[in-house]
């Protein structure tokens, strides 16, 4: 067990430096030459040369690499063309504001999908069950930017219910806890939540309905134990592989917000991305989806961990 | 009299497993047609499929030609039947041409992807050992970025345009491809009638050809269709972020994208792209899945 956990840490380092050498190719396969990620495209022609020097960007490519790496574990992830200010001073706001949402999203996603998925999964052919297959195939079809358009449409433009834009009163980017805000967050994180909830809504299901299949279940219920009991050690064997499966739906929201903060002008990481697409700001684009990518490793990781740490029937050498 | 019984028994289990042998498409379509649910969803593909695949000649307008006093009509307006855009051109012509590269952007990255995909998946599946490991090292690496991002990642890079993006769509679509593709030929592989071909001689190419692909293409399709819903959504969410499409070209992401601005004056005409991007998404999803009933029950 300890050596596994080892190991499996150990396994997460060369994925990390995988990922950072795609995230620095990123620049590369970009058209046009690579100091134009550095200096505004009007710089006279001496200063694009020493900083091409200084940058080391006339060596080979896998030197250019190292050198790059050096950097952003330095926490140096350059800075941004549009604004001159360091990456990381724009991003670390915008991956709060991120984190926010998401939280927010995946938490009634998997609140939802696991009642929905937990009651289909227990009565088989209910009416229950088939809004829970529809809820599945919606929550993967639908194109969540669509969706906000929509809900939009109905709770701000017909009702006058809720903000349609930003994360607070004014336009304000700093996310605060309190009704005002919280207003401008149910919007985006109601559209945001349908994938997972679809998604943990499919899954619960099936995992529960295989367990309620099992002999053990029958024993349980044969021993004189009431639906409560059952349900408890339902839950017992479901979690691990339901954990998991809501982990890396947290990880796919990270990235998957972009489009759903471009809708309602959230202040995330998606608007940074949009914005960063639009001015061609590369150095902003490698640092924002390098230090997303970072964070599903991380996030992989901690579920392989928590999924072993829960489900001692993993027994991996 | 016992032999005669048993041998009318004989021929009985012989013709049934005849059937049951070449039978094997037939029950397919048999299950198929008993479907309600994909073969009303595979009727509504192919009924858009034709509708924008006839579109110059259907649409009773021209995709490009606006009009500055006919902007944003709503529904229901005479002689433009869904209304009109932004720019005073028919919502119901654009959306008909706009089709054609939804639809052109939502399966030509699935199919390159399941051909590039599938050679290397079986190689690696087929010849094990160090090969196997490098392509599915390197798709480890594409499995740590959520598949949004990446497709994100690499058309922001490459800059916008149709071509980009399918590229970027392509990439995404390699890895999950190869990994389904390497655990059915790995599953392939050790079966006996593959060591019988390879013991009569057959070469490696032969046995691929003849003896795995056969076996491995069919699940690699059933996954690789389930994938077109995910593209399409995908391939108009960059439209939406303004890295596919360019203007004026209709493409229903795009069309989204520049009708958000109308939502205050026109919601219900601004919405309607994307209708058609949920109808196509959730019928290619729902025949997918009739699909992988039909043909995983082997009879």
């Amino acid at each position: 067990m300890f050596f596994y956990l080892i190991r499996r840490i150990l396994y997460a380092i060369p994925i990390a430096l995988a990922v950072g050498f795609v995230c620095f190719m990123l620049v590369q396969i970009a058209p046009g030459d690579p100091i134009n990620a550095i200096v505004p495209p009007d710089a006279p022609a001496d200063v694009v040369e020493s900083v091409r020097r200084d940058y080391g960007l006339d060596k080979p490519l896998a030197i250019q690499f190292g050198i790059w790496l050096m950097k952003v574990v330095q926490g140096d992830l350059g800075r941004s063309l549009a604004t001159g200010r360091p990456v990381w001073s724009d991003l670390s706001s915008a991956i709060s504001n991120t984190l926010t949402l998401a939280a927010f999203a995946s938490l009634i996603g998997f609140i939802f999908g696991a009642i929905l998925g937990g009651l289909a999964g227990t009565f088989r052919g209910s009416i229950i069950d088939r809004l829970a297959v529809s809820t599945a195939v919606a929550g993967v079809s639908i194109p969540h930017y669509w969706l906000g358009m929509v809900l939009v449409v109905i709770f701000s433009v017909q009702y006058n219910m809720l903000p349609a834009m930003g994360a607070g009163p004014g336009g304000s980017a700093d996310w605060v806890w309190d009704w005002e805000h919280f207003q401008h967050l149910i919007l985006p994180a109601v559209t945001l939540s349908v994938i997972p909830m679809g998604i943990v809504t499919r899954t619960v299901r099936g995992i529960v309905a295989e367990i309620m299949n099992q002999e053990f279940v029958t024993a349980l219920k044969g021993k004189g134990l009431t639906g409560w009991g059952v349900f408890g050690h339902v839950v017992k064997n479901a979690a691990p592989n339901v954990l998991a499966v809501m982990g890396l739906q947290l990880g796919y929201l990270m990235g998957g917000s972009i489009l759903v903060e471009t809708v309602f002008s959230w202040p995330g990481t998606g608007l940074l991305l949009n914005s960063a697409i639009f001015q061609r700001d590369l150095p902003v684009l490698q640092g924002t989806i390098l230090v997303l990518a970072m964070f599903f490793v991380a996030l992989n990781l901690c579920v392989d961990l928590v999924q072993t740490a829960l489900d001692p029937r993993i027994k991996r050498s | 009299m016992n032999t005669s019984a048993a041998a009318a028994e004989l021929a009985v289990q012989a013709r049934q497993a005849a059937q049951a042998s070449d039978g094997y498409w037939k029950g397919v379509f048999k299950r198929l047609s008993r479907d309600k649910l994909t073969m009303f969803c595979a009727f509504v593909l192919l009924c858009m499929a034709l509708a924008i695949l006839f579109a110059p000649w259907i649409s009773p307008h021209d995709p490009y030609q606006g009009s500055m006093i006919r902007r944003l009509r709503p529904i229901g307006t005479e002689g433009y039947i869904l209304g009109t855009d932004e720019l005073g051109r028919d919502i119901l012509t654009r959306l008909l041409h706009g089709g054609r590269l939804s639809w052109f952007m939502g399966i030509l990255p699935v199919a390159m992807a399941f051909v590039i995909g599938t050679t290397l998946g079986v190689i690696a599946g087929f010849l094990g050992g160090k090969i196997n490991m490098l392509i599915m090292r390197m798709t480890d690496v594409f499995y740590a970025f959520p598949s949004v991002l990446l497709a994100i990642a690499i058309s922001g890079a490459l800059g916008a345009g149709i071509l980009n993006a399918i590229i970027a769509l392509t990439m995404v679509f390699i890895p999950p491809i190869i990994r389904v593709a390497e655990s059915v030929t790995t599953g392939v592989r050790n079966l006996d009638f593959v060591d019988a071909a390879r013991a009569s001689g057959a070469s490696a190419f032969t046995i691929v050809r003849v003896h795995v692909l056969g076996n491995v293409l069919g699940p690699i399709f059933i996954y690789a269709t389930s994938l077109i819903s995910v593209c399409m959504i995908l391939a108009s969410g960059l439209s939406f972020l303004g890295l596919g499409t360019r203007p004026p070209e209709p493409e229903w992401g795009l069309m989204l994208n520049t009708l958000r601005t109308a939502i205050y004056v026109q919601p219900w005409v601004a919405v309607l792209p994307g209708v058609c991007i949920f109808m196509t998404s959730i019928c290619f999803n729902l025949v997918s899945d009739g699909l992988r009933t039909a043909m995983d029950v082997k009879g």
